[in-house]
């Protein structure tokens, strides 16, 4: 949980083995044992409902308070085959009663439904961790299926972690006993029973989920009432079992005072768009083609035609991203929204829309790639295809979201500067923050900025022959920005397209020296777009020292990041961070930041993008830390990385080292300004 | 409008809404001339390119329709015949190959107060852009799509495109080409194109004809015009622009009536087949058996692809006219009325009250 913090300093808090003792009896009359922290993976074969299970949870564990993370993992295949390795289906959430920057490194309870799940995640576990596994699916034909020749559960194998076998599918069997419903259905409400006893265990309101599920099966009143009946037997079980010793208790995190809510990225995202589009007083056009993780905004959309919003399921990913320029050019807000193969479709649009100097917003849920890539995990390995994936002199706005409730202020950001400086913008998420979701202090759209689409209405120049004329790339002065002339505006009728444009007239121009101011005149624009400054988190200490070392990130790497240096500076450890939401143009003054520091470490799940970029544009020594397994980063490995770096520099009272040459970047070739850097 | 809001598929009532119903008209009384819709803008075509005469038609016509000009839109892709929006003055895009069609959904759903008119060729339409164009037919979405086929590819200089006969010799096929070609009306029913027409460049009254019923018409219309390209398939039509040879070849079909052609005292008909298709017999010999009636309202495409296939590579019979007209909900309609009863269901526009209400969703908690 991010917004209440940033300046994330505050040490790491006491986990659940570090606690006080048990301290009161709570109902039952067990023991309440009070931690700051836990981070719980639920685990089980895909169509076991841990997504469902795990989404419950964390809305129990929201209306509690707690400060919390998620990280929802699932594989690519619908329904992998039963009971294997490849179909393990996993929720990690962490909550807390202080902040919480990321899901937790590793799990404290590892809620396991089936061998397969156990085998899939008991590395993650650390020993003395929590043990929670169905024995009813430990068979003989279940293990053999993962490897195991003799269970777990009984060769002594899990003797360093706390193990809980429970037969939760024949208690939920036996619990459903009298709901007339077959074994096999009954045992499909296992995932509500293993609800029930966590939501004891760790203390949580199940209101909201017994109002769920009654609304959620309230055609089918069997189903409902069977899965009311395991999840009120689950709770039932915690509370007499013998087996939990103790019951535990989080205390709600301080929060700023406001009303909340739970919400994910991708639904963050698209209430950020729908805002923004209401803000500027335009119909939002979605056209979209069905990709993951980017599907749920289209989802999310589709729902919301009471809000002037229109969505279009299109004929593939080009069509998509050409219904929503077509709309724009009829004085909508055009928005696409897809995954890296989808942006790949569309780059020939895209540079259509730079050509044509229309708003246009494109949505890219990052994945793993290069091409089919890993559907359900997460990247950031899009960055160079969003900067430079057109042919071309093609430069357009970027920016990036950096966790689940940030995607709406991101969101909000691209449809400003897509609709002010008539541009597409491409909007970065990835499928972590899609998929993650955190608290989030709910904002009034009346707060929001305004937008002003500021359509043309009138002639703006004058003719050839001095009589008054509409010159459709007749720039705004500060802005740079075209006229934007709608279809129906009398005596504005104008023609454009993907062919070189003649300044001001927008007729077809071949002129070498057009083209190249043309060129600059866009580069420009997108140069000059207003970003504010970068926020460097660096504070002094006592001794006013500062830090030597700066950890700069972009995207959904805010949360290790924040965490990691949170972890270091609890060492001692002195460290400055930066995050960026801005990739392009960069926030002004990137450069200055970078170059006061002796090291500038850039973790990114890709092989070192922003690196790239960083090194090009200011000849600084970004030192990379690329990784590209699916998953965020962890907080502990980020810690490991700063510690490394800041150890590792040289003392500034030593001589350098590095010949003079390769000391310090000259000065020359190194240039801050837009309007330098273009030349 | 005369369709009910609804917030499912709405069944409508077919043929009531015309093509441009919905856009506003001139005033009484005010009226356009050819010369309100030619933009300043050189031509730019080949000398002879049958582009030239599509345009005038164009440009001759648009003013029959009454319409406010800032009110009508034309999109192109790219092709020699997608310069067409440069020389109409009108709002126009000229967009990139083949994507005129997506480019003109989003624009027509997104702006009931607009004729939207999409101008393409075989290769912009068949080839590059096939999935847009299919899938804008079979969602009926309100625009008037006028397919340029001259059989080549001319803007890259000459080579075979989807619809050149097979055998083509080219710079890209100088063995001939293989690969068998679209039949354009074929390929428009089979993607459930509720108007589909056929013409010739060269034929200004039977172009101007089909351009009104297309217009006419609410839902896409696909025009196929056949067009001559005199640098690189010059003659490719011309056995049917011979004033005899066309007497002899062209099919002109006429709703309601039998479909008859060929020269004084050679009179062909069109009968039914054993197989269920149709053939052209000499009336003479064609004795009892059954001469199609045409019928462009039969919900059932069926003879009307048989007729679009009557046509071969010898060109001996080519039907020529509007094929099928029918009346089916359009897309952008129905997405517009969703979206219209929605908002009229809560109470009008959302207000800021309500975006935050739809952000808060139903389970919040205060923090004090």
């Amino acid at each position: 949980m991010r917004l209440e913090s940033p300046t994330p300093d505050a040490p790491t808090a006491p986990r659940a083995d570090e606690s006080e003792a048990p301290h009161a009896t709570g109902s039952g009359g067990k023991p309440v044992q009070r931690v700051s922290g836990v981070v719980i993976r639920f685990a089980g074969d895909s169509g076991d409902g841990m997504q469902l299970t795990g989404d419950r949870f964390t809305a129990e564990t929201a209306t509690m308070g707690n400060a919390l993370a998620t990280l929802p993992s699932f594989p690519a295949e619908i329904r992998a085959p039963q009971g294997t390795l490849l179909g393990v289906s996993s929720f990690q959430l962490q909550f807390a009663d202080h902040v919480v920057l990321t899901p937790g490194d590793s799990p404290d309870v590892l809620v396991a439904m089936n061998p397969a799940a156990l085998r899939a995640n008991i590395a993650d576990l650390p020993r003395g961790g929590v043990i929670i596994a169905d024995s009813d699916e430990f068979t003989k034909r279940s293990l053999q299926k993962v490897g195991y020749t003799v269970s777990p559960l009984e060769d002594g194998s899990l003797e360093s972690f706390q193990v809980h076998a429970l037969p939760l599918t024949s208690m939920t069997v036996e619990a459903l006993k009298d709901s007339g419903l077959s074994r096999k259905d009954s045992e499909r409400a296992k995932n509500m029973f293993a609800l029930g006893m966590l939501s004891w265990l760790y203390d949580r309101p199940t209101q909201a989920t017994e109002k769920f599920i009654a609304t959620k099966f309230a055609k089918k009143p069997a189903v409902r009432d069977a899965n009311l009946t395991a999840f009120r037997a689950g709770w039932a079980f915690g509370e007499t079992t013998e087996g939990f010793a103790v019951r535990y208790e989080v205390a709600p995190a301080e929060h700023p005072a406001g009303t909340y809510r739970n919400i994910t990225g991708s639904t963050a995202l698209a209430y950020g768009l729908a805002s923004a589009a209401h803000k500027a007083g335009l119909p939002l056009v979605l056209g979209s083609y069905p990709i993951t993780p980017a599907s749920d905004i289209l989802h999310a959309l589709s729902g919301m035609k009471r809000f002037g919003v229109t969505t279009l399921q299109a004929e593939d990913e080009i069509a998509g991203v050409g219904i929503a320029l077509g709309a724009s050019f009829g004085g909508s807000l055009g928005v696409t929204t897809t995954s890296g193969p989808g942006l790949a479709l569309k780059a020939e649009t895209i540079g259509l829309a730079v050509m044509l100097e229309l708003p246009l917003v494109v949505v890219d849920v990052q994945r793993g790639g290069p091409s089919t890539g890993l559907p359900t995990k997460t990247e950031q390995a899009d960055l160079l295809q969003a900067m430079y994936g057109r042919n071309g002199e093609s430069p357009l706005p970027v920016v990036a979201a950096s966790s689940p409730t940030d995607c709406f202020t991101a969101a909000v950001e691209a449809v400003r500067i897509a609709v002010t400086y008539r541009t597409p913008v491409i909007l970065l998420s990835d499928g972590y923050l899609a998929n993650g979701s955190e608290p989030w202090a709910l904002p009034k759209v009346a707060d929001l900025p305004a937008i002003d689409p500021a359509f043309a209405t009138a002639h703006n120049g004058a003719g050839d022959d001095g009589t008054p004329a509409f010159r459709p790339y007749l720039r705004d002065p500060e802005t740079l920005a075209r006229p934007w002339a709608v279809p129906g505006t009398p005596g504005l009728a104008h023609r454009i397209g993907g062919l070189e444009k003649a300044d001001i007239t927008g007729e077809i121009s071949y002129e070498p020296e057009n083209h190249e101011r043309m060129t600059g005149l866009r580069q420009a624009k997108v140069d000059g777009v207003s970003v504010p400054p970068l926020e460097v988190d660096d504070p002094v200490a006592p001794d006013g020292s500062r830090a030597r070392v700066l950890v700069l990130g972009w995207g959904s790497t805010y949360g290790p990041i924040a965490a990691a240096v949170r972890d270091a500076r609890a060492e001692g450890l002195q460290v400055a961070r930066a995050h960026l939401r801005h990739l392009n143009p960069f926030p002004p003054g990137l450069g200055d930041v970078l170059r006061s520091y002796d090291r500038v470490v850039l973790p990114e799940m890709n092989g070192g993008q922003l690196a790239l970029l960083l090194r090009a544009r200011y000849l600084v020594d970004v030192q990379s830390h690329g990784r590209v397994r699916g998953r965020p980063f962890t907080a502990g490995e980020l810690t490991d990385v700063v510690r490394d770096a800041v150890t590792q520099l040289p003392d500034p009272q030593l001589p350098d080292p590095r010949p003079a040459s390769a000391a310090a970047p000259s000065a020359g070739g190194v240039t801050e300004s837009p309007q330098e850097a273009r030349r | 409008m005369t369709t009910t809001p609804t917030r499912t598929t709405s069944l409508g009532l077919p043929g009531v809404r015309t093509g441009t119903e919905g856009v506003p008209r001139l005033p009484e009384g005010t009226n356009l001339t050819k010369k309100d819709f030619t933009a300043a803008n050189e031509v730019r075509w080949c000398p002879g390119c049958g582009d030239y005469a599509v345009l005038a038609a164009v440009q001759g016509f648009m003013p029959e329709l009454g319409l406010r000009k800032e009110n009508i839109v034309c999109v192109s892709g790219i092709g020699c015949s997608s310069r067409f929006p440069y020389y109409l003055d009108t709002y126009g895009m000229h967009s990139i190959h083949g994507r005129a069609p997506a480019i003109a959904t989003g624009l027509a759903t997104s702006r009931a107060d607009l004729s939207v008119w999409v101008v393409t060729g075989d290769g912009d339409a068949l080839s590059i852009g096939g999935n847009h164009l299919i899938h804008a037919m079979r969602r009926n979405v309100n625009m008037t799509i006028l397919l340029f086929n001259n059989r080549i590819y001319g803007l890259t200089k000459g080579q075979y495109s989807p619809t050149s006969e097979v055998g083509k010799v080219t710079k890209s096929t100088p063995a001939g080409s293989v690969d068998a070609p679209f039949n354009p009306v074929s390929l428009a029913l089979g993607a459930e194109a509720t108007f589909v027409a056929r013409t010739l460049d060269s034929d200004r009254k039977h172009l101007t004809s089909v351009l009104r019923a297309a217009a006419e018409h609410r839902g896409t219309s696909l025009v196929e015009i056949y067009q001559n390209c005199p640098i690189f398939n010059d003659g490719a039509f011309d056995v049917l622009k011979d004033r005899d040879e066309a007497q002899a070849r062209l099919v002109r079909l006429t709703d309601g009536e039998q479909v008859r052609f060929g020269r004084e005292g050679e009179e062909k008909v069109v009968v039914r087949t054993a197989g269920g298709g149709v053939e052209a017999v000499p009336a003479a010999e064609a004795g009892g058996r059954e001469v199609v009636v045409h019928d462009t309202g039969a919900l059932d495409p069926s003879q009307a692809f048989s007729l679009s296939r009557l046509d071969g590579p010898s060109m001996a019979h080519v039907p020529v006219g509007v094929f099928r007209s029918v009346s089916r909900p359009t897309y952008d309609d129905l997405v517009r009325d969703q979206v219209d009863s929605a908002r009229e269901e809560s109470g009008g526009p959302a207000s800021d009250a309500d975006l935050d209400a739809l952000i808060a969703g139903g389970d919040t908690w205060v923090v004090r």
